[in-house]
């Protein structure tokens, strides 16, 4: 992490991306893009691995599903298995069909809620957590790059003056 | 513009000609007197091979042996008769209905593709204009097997049996709607609609290409409008007559969506797999990986909607046990418990596990191995449907069911390679034509 770092600002998002691909063409290091809005193409153009949420959601979905299974199974079977309604409650299998609702069910619930909490927690998004925002017109409608200086301040800003920046500042990088 | 490949014309050809020998034998060898049926039923207890078949063969024996202690029953045995001779027409149906579902699946799909103007898709309109040209065939010839069931010349639809109308009381309460006159001039109605979409559509569609400017898309878009309004009325009136009508006693009020979402998924498959194999011949160079990546996606979804409804008919029938309405499922559960179950993993757990992944979905081998997998699937759940109703607990996968995939399968192939054959594969001037081609996701 360089100390010290570059910011270019774009305010239009196909420039930002000519300027993504062309910083990147030059081997620089983007350490973040901070954009108003999603910008179609933009983690491609970066070169950012793709999210494995999706993997996740699966996983959890099995998993309520598994809870779903085994807590009514527990319930309506094997604890206290009584005759509701001629329902036959000899195995799971036979009393399945009233159970899929709510095996469907579980299994969205987890699948759902467990992705949204493991997107806040990758994400770093809670309550009180102070904005990282370096410049309050990025949530408007300005464009920011990032990128590090290793004494190479000129030749970088040269490169992204070149790029259609409308500003360019050189801030120091807390923590 | 496509050229039919001499291989697949050929392949069809064989299908067709193997398909109707298998038929032919089917009708053959069904017996004619109660003597040779249960002579067959007594052969069948006798060489049992394989382990499941003996296993139903006993079924058979004990319930041919409870016949003769009961001492010449002569109406079971008519029954039994009866259920024989309907096997090879029986084969037929299926068969025949399965495929001109395809075909009107496919023109649901196209129309709805109209109606919504979606962007994605006008690159594959021929392809799907192509599919629908088999309504005419197929739906020629599923109304001659309805015309001639209304002939008496088998045994399929009961409440068309004047005698057995008169000794049913709840037949005699629906003779208002289940008059065999009225119903053919039903399905002429249906089947005459649904025509006349898809051949207009197709004209203006053609015209399209040659015009100036689009006065004849805004009239497709106008039409499939109209015919999805049509398509929907009449599609469920269509399964309460072909199908639900095979057990007269028996209704389901959501019948009508579900074999809708039956044809719906089978026709997406086919676009698809026709897509994938036109493309592999070098035919649909602008298709791309997100064309068929689409299709997988309506492949999954409309595959989990389907079970959705299977679900729902099931499981509101199978809590609320009322006597009427359970043994519909009763006798399929009791008879039918591979197929019927069978059909449920082919048709909902193997899409669900094989398509959900979102790089699956663009590999086009495993989009026709799960599309063979759901068309098989979507056979045996039109196999469900009529086989219970028509011969019971006498149901075997044998000659004459393979017979008539083969033959319709093979008809299906040739009249559907020949009309890709009379276009060009790719519209030229649909508005959203520059869209598809360059459509990713």
């Amino acid at each position: 992490m360089a100390s010290k770092v570059i910011q270019a600002l774009y305010n239009d998002d196909d420039v930002l991306m000519h300027a993504v691909k062309k910083v990147r063409a030059e081997h620089h290091h983007i350490e973040e893009v901070y954009t108003p809005f999603p910008v179609h193409g933009l983690d491609k153009a970066m070169g950012l691995e793709d999210t494995r949420i999706a993997i996740t959601s699966f996983m959890y979905g099995c998993l309520g599903l598994i809870v779903a299974i085994v807590m009514m199974n527990y319930i309506m079977i094997d604890d206290w298995p009584q005759d509701i309604g001629g329902k036959p409650s000899f195995s799971y299998l036979e009393n399945m069909p009233a159970f899929v609702p709510i095996m469907f069910e579980m299994t969205v619930f987890f699948a759902a809620h467990l992705m949204v909490i493991t997107f806040y927690l990758r994400s770093r998004m809670w309550p009180f957590k102070k904005a990282e925002n370096p410049d309050k017109r990025t949530t408007d409608d300005h464009f920011l790059m990032e990128i590090g200086v290793h004494d190479n301040e000129k030749e970088l800003a040269d490169l992204l003056w070149e790029t259609g920046a409308v500003e360019i500042n050189v801030t120091e990088k807390e923590s | 513009m496509y050229t039919f490949s001499n291989r697949l014309k050929i392949g069809s050809f064989i299908a067709m000609g193997l398909g109707l020998i298998f038929l032919a034998i089917g009708f053959v060898s069904a017996p004619s007197t109660v003597e040779e049926a249960k002579a067959i039923v007594a052969a069948a207890h006798d060489d049992g091979h394989g382990s499941g078949h003996a296993e139903e063969a006993t079924d058979h024996g004990e319930s041919s042996a409870h016949g003769e202690e009961a001492a010449h029953d002569a109406s079971h045995d008519e029954h039994l008769l009866h259920q024989l001779q309907n096997r090879p027409w029986s084969a037929l149906y299926v068969a025949a209905f399965f495929f001109f579902m395809i075909a009107l699946g496919v023109l649901a799909f196209y129309a709805v593709q109209r109606a919504a103007q979606a962007g994605w898709s006008p690159l594959l309109f021929r392809v799907m204009e192509g599919i629908t040209a088999y309504l005419v065939p197929g739906g020629i010839i599923v109304f001659v097997i309805l015309v001639l069931s209304v002939m008496h010349m088998n045994h399929m639809f009961v409440w068309m049996d004047a005698d057995t109308v008169a000794h049913d009381k709840l037949l005699q309460g629906k003779a208002g709607y289940l008059d065999p006159t009225f119903f053919l001039v039903r399905a002429a109605i249906f089947l005459g609609g649904w025509i006349f979409y898809r051949e207009y559509s197709r004209k203006l569609s053609l015209a399209q290409d040659e015009s100036d400017d689009n006065s004849n898309f805004v009239k497709n878009f106008r039409w499939s409008a109209g015919f999805l309004v049509f398509y929907l009325v009449t599609e469920s009136m269509m399964s309460w007559d072909w199908i639900m009508s095979l057990d007269p006693h028996w209704f389901s009020t959501l019948f009508g969506w579900y074999v809708f979402a039956s044809m719906f998924v089978s026709g997406i498959t086919v676009i698809a797999m026709i897509a994938i194999y036109l493309k592999s011949k070098g035919y649909l160079e602008d298709v791309n990986d997100s064309h068929i990546h689409d299709l997988a996606k309506f492949m999954f979804g409309i595959s989990i909607f389907w079970t959705y409804l299977w679900f729902a008919q099931f499981m509101l029938i199978w809590y609320a046990n009322i006597p009427e309405e359970v043994t519909y499922f009763v006798a399929r559960i009791e008879d039918y418990k591979l197929p019927f179950f069978g059909m449920l993993a082919l048709n909902f757990i193997f899409p669900l596990l094989i398509l959900m992944n979102s790089d699956y979905k663009r590999v086009n081998w495993f989009v026709i191995m799960t599309g063979l997998v759901l068309l098989f699937g979507h056979y045996l759940d039109i196999f469900n449907m009529v086989m219970p109703a028509t011969v019971g607990d006498q149901w075997y996968i044998g000659l004459p069911e393979i017979g008539g995939i083969l033959f319709f399968g093979g008809l299906f192939v040739f009249w559907v390679f020949n009309t890709l054959t009379k276009a060009p594969l790719q519209p030229k001037r649909n508005p959203f034509i520059e869209e598809s081609r360059q459509f990713h996701y």
